[in-house]
């Protein structure tokens, strides 16, 4: 009985906020939501959609099914392609991984050791290349890794490592790790910052009452401040991961749509663009280059559904 | 104060580290300004009376468009930034201020721009400008820009109106404003300082963008300014003044706004990401 009561006055509350609030509500939302639907979501599902269908030469598209996917994997001409892509993407990953996040993590150790003099100015001029376009950053490394100025091979020369010196970005062996090498100089202020944040965060207390237990330096970083930065490792390699495989304007600016030499440099996003827009003597193909991006997408969200229920559930029990 | 020898090899890792970060940009810095033989000749020397020249500048000037680049980025990166903190602190305002059925709903929908790139949509997106009939205009630019920034934007925001003191609102409401106005005189002008953090996830990217110019807005003088530096180093590849001269205006300007803003930039990042 009571409970019956509780509910009426509950609703007899509720209705005359409903008809009054949702006038404002709706107005405030409305903008974002139809930008974002419409430019945003929308897009997405109608490549997914797309993507199910094949264009001939008239330009009438007839639903295919999952025909293009096939195609995609299975076709001689487009899975050799494909698989390259992936590999060469997994390969930029990982140097990401290790490099770029091994250096951002330790650069980010460094710089919050206590009462470090000029703190402030390493992190914003080793942020600096992190701000300027990729695209940029790309020719920029072009013209100093370039044999005809000579700037690289000097350089070695004067430390004693000439003999290294090679054309590096336009061998097929070394050119990926070069162009990965690049993307990892310019963007190894962002887990420099997050991770810096981080370690700020942990208090002092925990540092010195390990001290006084008699823990080093090495035990206070790995048995302390590594478990507790570990959320933020986390949230570090899922947005590589989302940045490495929706990378593009490097590889483009660096050794264009045709990732070369011999595709060795070729990853999802140069895959994508060529597929989409053609190059050369192939036409492009707006269907094959939907399935191209619904395939990314479904590596994507793999990739983000792993972190979310796999790595980030399990880091948050254990830290907190 | 003593000075530990364990210090000094702190020291000594992060100023090799950063002049490793800072030596290829000095690096075109310094040799746009010098003729093609010192170029050469001594590619790590300061320009100086013998070598100083402008020639590549002059090249670049007299050869591609750069001003009016700089002027459809800085229009794009503006309107966009200006759309997306007006429109994103509205959504997040309502979000977080009101409570209303699918509430939750709308934000976890919001939230999937966060993580899934608006790019792998670009066959949708171009079919669509292409019907409305947008293509090679900035316009384009700023839907897509807007639509890809307002997710972070409406997080961060959102983070920061919860903090506003709950009292101010509420003692306007009893004084019977209006929530319109509520919002666009109280809540807004207190944002302001969010402003900053916004601005670097959505103004950098935008900038610095070269797959939507390239897909959108490649020609007929709509180019953004990093659209515009790749397509006129495409053509004067052998031209050393010219590519430096080039990337060098491409650079300047971030340059010299990040060193007056790096403080706020730097500390809106690491706020963000303490939450």
């Amino acid at each position: 009985m009571t409970d019956l009561t509780a509910t009426s006055v509950q609703r007899a509350d509720a209705v005359p906020v409903r008809a009054r609030f949702p006038v404002h509500i709706a107005v405030f939302l409305a903008p974002a939501l139809a930008i974002y639907t419409l430019f945003s979501i929308y897009p997405l599902i109608d490549t997914i959609r797309l993507s199910l269908y094949a264009g001939d030469e008239t330009g009438a598209r007839s639903f295919v099914g999952l025909q293009n996917f096939q195609t995609l994997l299975g076709d001689p001409n487009w899975s050799g392609h494909f698989w390259n892509a992936l590999r060469n993407n997994l390969i930029f990953f990982a140097i990401h991984m290790v490099v770029q996040n091994g250096i951002g993590l330790g650069l980010a150790m460094l710089l919050s050791l206590p009462r470090l003099a000029g703190g402030s100015v390493y992190r914003t001029l080793i942020f600096l290349p992190t701000m300027l376009s990729v695209v940029i950053i790309g020719f920029i490394w072009q013209l100093i890794l370039n044999p005809l100025w000579g700037i690289a091979p000097s350089l070695l020369k004067a430390v004693g490592l000439g003999s290294l010196f090679g054309p590096w970005l336009g061998q097929e062996s070394t050119a990926l790790l070069t162009v990965s090498l690049i993307s990892v100089w310019q963007f190894v202020g962002i887990p420099m910052m997050l991770i810096y944040a981080a370690l700020l965060n942990i208090p002092d207390d925990l540092l010195d009452a390990a001290t006084v237990d008699g823990a080093g330096p090495f035990s206070v970083f790995w048995f302390v401040r590594l478990p507790l930065i570990l959320p933020t490792l986390g949230v570090v390699s899922i947005l590589t991961f989302v940045a490495n495989f929706n990378a593009f304007d490097l590889i483009y600016a660096v050794k264009g749509a045709l990732a070369g030499p011999n595709f060795s440099t070729d990853i999802l996003g140069t895959f994508f663009y060529r597929t989409f827009f053609g190059f050369q003597l192939q036409v492009g193909s707006p269907t094959m280059g939907a399935a191209v991006a619904t395939a990314m997408l479904i590596i994507i969200l793999i990739g983000v559904l792993i972190y979310l229920f796999g790595v980030q559930r399990r880091l948050q029990r254990h830290t907190f | 104060m003593n000075v530990r020898p364990g210090r000094i090899a702190v020291h000594i890792a992060l100023i090799l580290y950063t002049i490793l970060a800072l030596g290829p940009i000095v690096l075109i810095l310094i040799n746009a300004f010098k003729t093609r033989r010192a170029i050469f000749a001594d590619p790590l020397g300061l320009p100086n009376g013998q070598t100083f020249t402008s020639i590549g500048f002059d090249r670049v000037f007299a050869n591609a468009d750069f001003g009016l680049y700089f002027f459809n980025s800085l229009t794009v990166t503006i309107v966009s930034l200006v759309l997306i903190v007006l429109i994103g602190a509205m959504a997040a305002w309502a979000l977080t201020e009101y409570k209303f059925p699918g509430n939750t709903l709308i934000g976890l929908y919001l939230a999937i721009g966060i993580m899934v790139p608006i790019r792998l949509g670009s066959v949708s997106i171009l079919r669509m400008m292409v019907e409305l009939n947008l293509v090679n205009t900035l316009t384009a630019l700023i839907l897509v820009y807007v639509a890809q920034g307002l997710p972070l934007a409406i997080l961060i925001l959102g983070e920061f109106i919860q903090q506003i003191p709950k009292d101010l609102r509420d003692a306007a409401r009893c004084d019977g404003v209006s929530e319109y106005r509520i919002f666009f005189s109280i809540i807004l002008p207190l944002i302001s300082p969010a402003i900053a953090t916004v601005a670097v996830f959505t103004m950098v990217p935008v900038w610095n963008d070269l797959w939507f110019p390239l897909i959108l807005a490649p020609g007929d003088g709509k180019q953004t300014i990093t659209l515009g530096v790749q397509q006129f180093i495409g053509q004067y590849v052998t031209d050393w003044n010219a590519v430096l001269a080039s990337l060098t205006l491409a650079i300047a300007p971030v340059l010299v706004l990040y060193l007056i803003f790096s403080r706020y930039l730097v500390r809106g990042l690491t706020a963000g990401a303490v939450k």
